[in-house]
């Protein structure tokens, strides 16, 4: 429990040096194989460094070096994505890691591509919407879809980045199940859905202020005010 | 339907704010693509009825709060407050090591504990990029159908018990001790295993292990009759289970539903069958499927599914190999950076994990893909225009576990 109470203060001098020793083992890797994928690791990686503990910090210096062996993603060809790359350009990007597909779309696209990748290539099953936070990123969300297909039994990911309080148009019409799935998404990460039927928390509470899944809330957070207001006691700790 | 109609039956009692936010709204549920109708014409009185069932209700199996518009005694339109268990799993992830978390995946669905398991350390696997040994996933198989088994008998228990028949909770918990009474021998706990570590299993098989698997199936196999024995011409069962809760396939795929729930629908597909995982490649077994999709052909296929996990467990047991039980995984988990989604059947349904490796010891996102949260959202188009009492049904037959649902 020490390390919990840590991680909602300022990093500890120490934990400065990590950050470039961690940025500069991993380009080697990612940059080698595909140029614009050197863009996103880094940021993983510097906004861990602050929440890193203690126990992890010697055992993490030496690991580094290591790391290039590890796989890399690379970029992923097939009919169905030529179609796409011929039709969107440079909107769009297929890259493959450790044998799943993904596709990394511009924000502006996304609406039509999840369309067609229902109505024309059988994406019928949207598995799960989600999002990821990087707080150091100009885009500091990365939303992502996952979605199998029933006749074709393949997986793929597309996902794409936007900005803190930009919103994203919803999925709803074309797979009913995002309803609650972006609820949850703008219940954790604050995300707002344009044209979703009833957005609203889903988790948490209505009156609640603050999204947990964003990586400047603490893990010991909590909206004290309406801790207060309706259990009626002093504090959820 | 104002305020004024709400006290006027006797509601007044309730605090009119909280009535006010929560109030069903008609134009929410204009789905159209789901081709979701309401009910025309009132059948008994013009005035709709609002009224609350849960949270601490028995039959909604832990603390679901279901908000029904009724008319009369039928249902216009659902809504489900969740989030009451909510504990925050996935942001209590990215403060743990990998191996750390390893044991919070178990308390999600505590009814199948072993398969919430296999799924965590099989997707941290895959982006560690090492293999759990031939011998350790036989190990994952036995205990996960075990588990798969022990969740059916306390999914049949318990709906059986909200439709009315109450011997069948005792004869499934009777039997579901066989099972826990292995987990305890294998790894101590019996609801909450943490079974499995991630490259393979903690413990070797204890002995006597294959004999008491292989007694449990022998000693099972009656059981199952004398379950089918009670229900399956039961004409009580038939009136209560035969087109309640009926979901059309395309509805069902469109909304995301997984598991029993789906395959109940007619749909053949299985995890274990599409993308095989573990050791699943390696047996023959059947996917049963329904053809109603109604709260009856649900049943069949999680009884028959039983069956099949039987099927599955001899196979396993059998041709278990010699060998390590633990692949080769560093002392520090610290996977490279990079993204990984992974799934498995569950016994309700798709259950699958997305982790975001920044490098360092400890996730940077884990998301739980929950087939539990997923199939309650298709409560409300299964239960519109049916009964209050059919409402029980339905949240019997889809099989949540609230702290899945919740995280």
């Amino acid at each position: 429990m020490a390390e919990d109470v840590k991680t909602p203060a300022p990093p500890p001098p120490p934990e400065g040096e990590k950050k470039p020793t961690a940025e500069k083992a991993i380009p080697p890797a990612q940059g080698a194989a595909v140029p614009s994928a050197a863009e996103k690791p880094p940021a993983p990686a510097a906004p861990k460094a602050p929440t890193a503990e203690k126990p992890g910090a010697p055992a993490a210096k030496p690991a580094a070096p290591a790391k290039p062996a590890g796989p890399v993603p690379m970029p992923w060809t097939s009919p169905m994505v030529e179609k796409y790359t011929s039709q969107y350009g440079s909107g769009l990007e297929a890259q493959t890691y450790l044998g799943q597909n993904y596709f990394s779309v511009d924000c502006s696209l996304i609406p039509d591509i999840l369309r067609l990748l229902r109505d024309d290539d059988q994406f019928d099953y949207c598995v799960d919407i989600t999002a990821v936070h990087y707080p150091k990123r100009e885009k500091q969300f990365d939303v992502l879809w996952i979605l199998y297909s029933f006749p074709r039994n393949e997986r793929i990911r597309v996902k794409t980045q936007i900005a803190d309080g930009a919103s994203i148009p919803s999925s709803v019409s074309i797979w009913a199940t995002a309803n609650w799935l972006e609820r949850e998404v703008y219940d954790m990460f604050g995300i707002t859905f344009d044209g979703h039927p009833d957005l609203k928390r889903i988790l948490l509470p209505d009156g609640w202020k603050g999204h947990p899944l964003r990586k400047d809330y603490g893990i010991l957070q909590q909206d004290q005010e309406w801790v207060q207001i309706n259990l009626g006691i002093e504090s959820g700790q | 339907m104002t305020e004024n109609d709400v006290s006027s039956r006797g509601l007044s009692g309730l605090d009119q704010s909280r009535l006010d936010r929560s109030r069903l709204d008609q134009s929410r549920f204009d789905q159209s693509n789901l081709d979701l109708e309401t009910p025309e014409k009132p059948y008994l009185d013009s005035n709709e009825l609002i009224i609350n069932m849960g949270p601490q209700h028995p039959a909604t199996h832990g603390v679901l709060r279901v908000i029904l518009k009724l008319d009369g005694e039928k249902v216009l339109g659902t809504e489900c407050v969740i989030g009451y268990l909510h504990r925050g799993v996935e942001k209590i992830a990215e403060n743990r090591t990998y191996a750390m978390f390893n044991p919070y995946v178990d308390r999600m669905d505590y009814v199948a504990a072993v398969s919430n398991g296999l799924g965590y350390c099989e997707a941290v696997e895959k982006l560690l990029n090492v293999e759990a040994p031939a011998r350790a996933k036989y190990i994952r198989v036995i205990l996960t159908e075990l588990n798969r088994i022990a969740s059916h008998q306390l999914w049949l228990g318990t709906h059986a018990l909200d439709i009315g028949a109450m011997t069948p909770l005792f004869y499934t918990f009777r039997d579901r001790e066989e099972i826990l009474k292995i987990f305890e021998r294998y790894c101590g706990a019996r609801l909450t295993t943490h079974a499995f570590r991630i490259g393979g299993c903690q413990y070797e098989t204890y002995a006597g292990f294959e004999k008491e698997v292989k007694n449990f199936l022998t000693f099972f196999a009656p059981k199952i009759d004398e379950y089918e024995a009670l229900l399956t011409t039961n004409r009580i069962w038939l009136e209560r289970t035969k087109n309640v809760g009926v979901i059309s396939a395309a509805d069902a795929i469109a909304l995301g539903v997984t598991g029993p729930v789906l395959r109940a629908s007619g749909v053949k597909w299985d995890l274990r069958k599409a993308q095989p995982y573990a050791a699943y490649a390696d047996f023959d077994f059947e996917i049963p499927i329904g053809e109603n999709g109604d709260t009856y052909d649900r049943y069949l296929v999680r009884m028959v599914e039983m069956r099949q996990s039987m099927r599955i467990i001899e196979q396993a047991v059998n041709g278990i190999p010699e060998g390590p039980i633990m692949g080769k995984v560093p002392k520090v988990i610290k996977p490279p950076v990079g993204e990984i989604y992974h799934s498995i059947e569950a016994p309700k349904g798709e259950l699958g994990y997305f982790i975001v490796s920044d490098g360092s010891t400890q996730p940077y996102r884990i998301r739980v893909r929950p087939p539990s949260f997923v199939n309650l959202q298709a409560l409300d188009i299964m239960v519109r225009g049916l009964l209050v009492a059919d409402v029980v049904a339905v949240i019997g037959t889809l099989d949540i576990v609230l702290g899945e649902v919740d995280r």
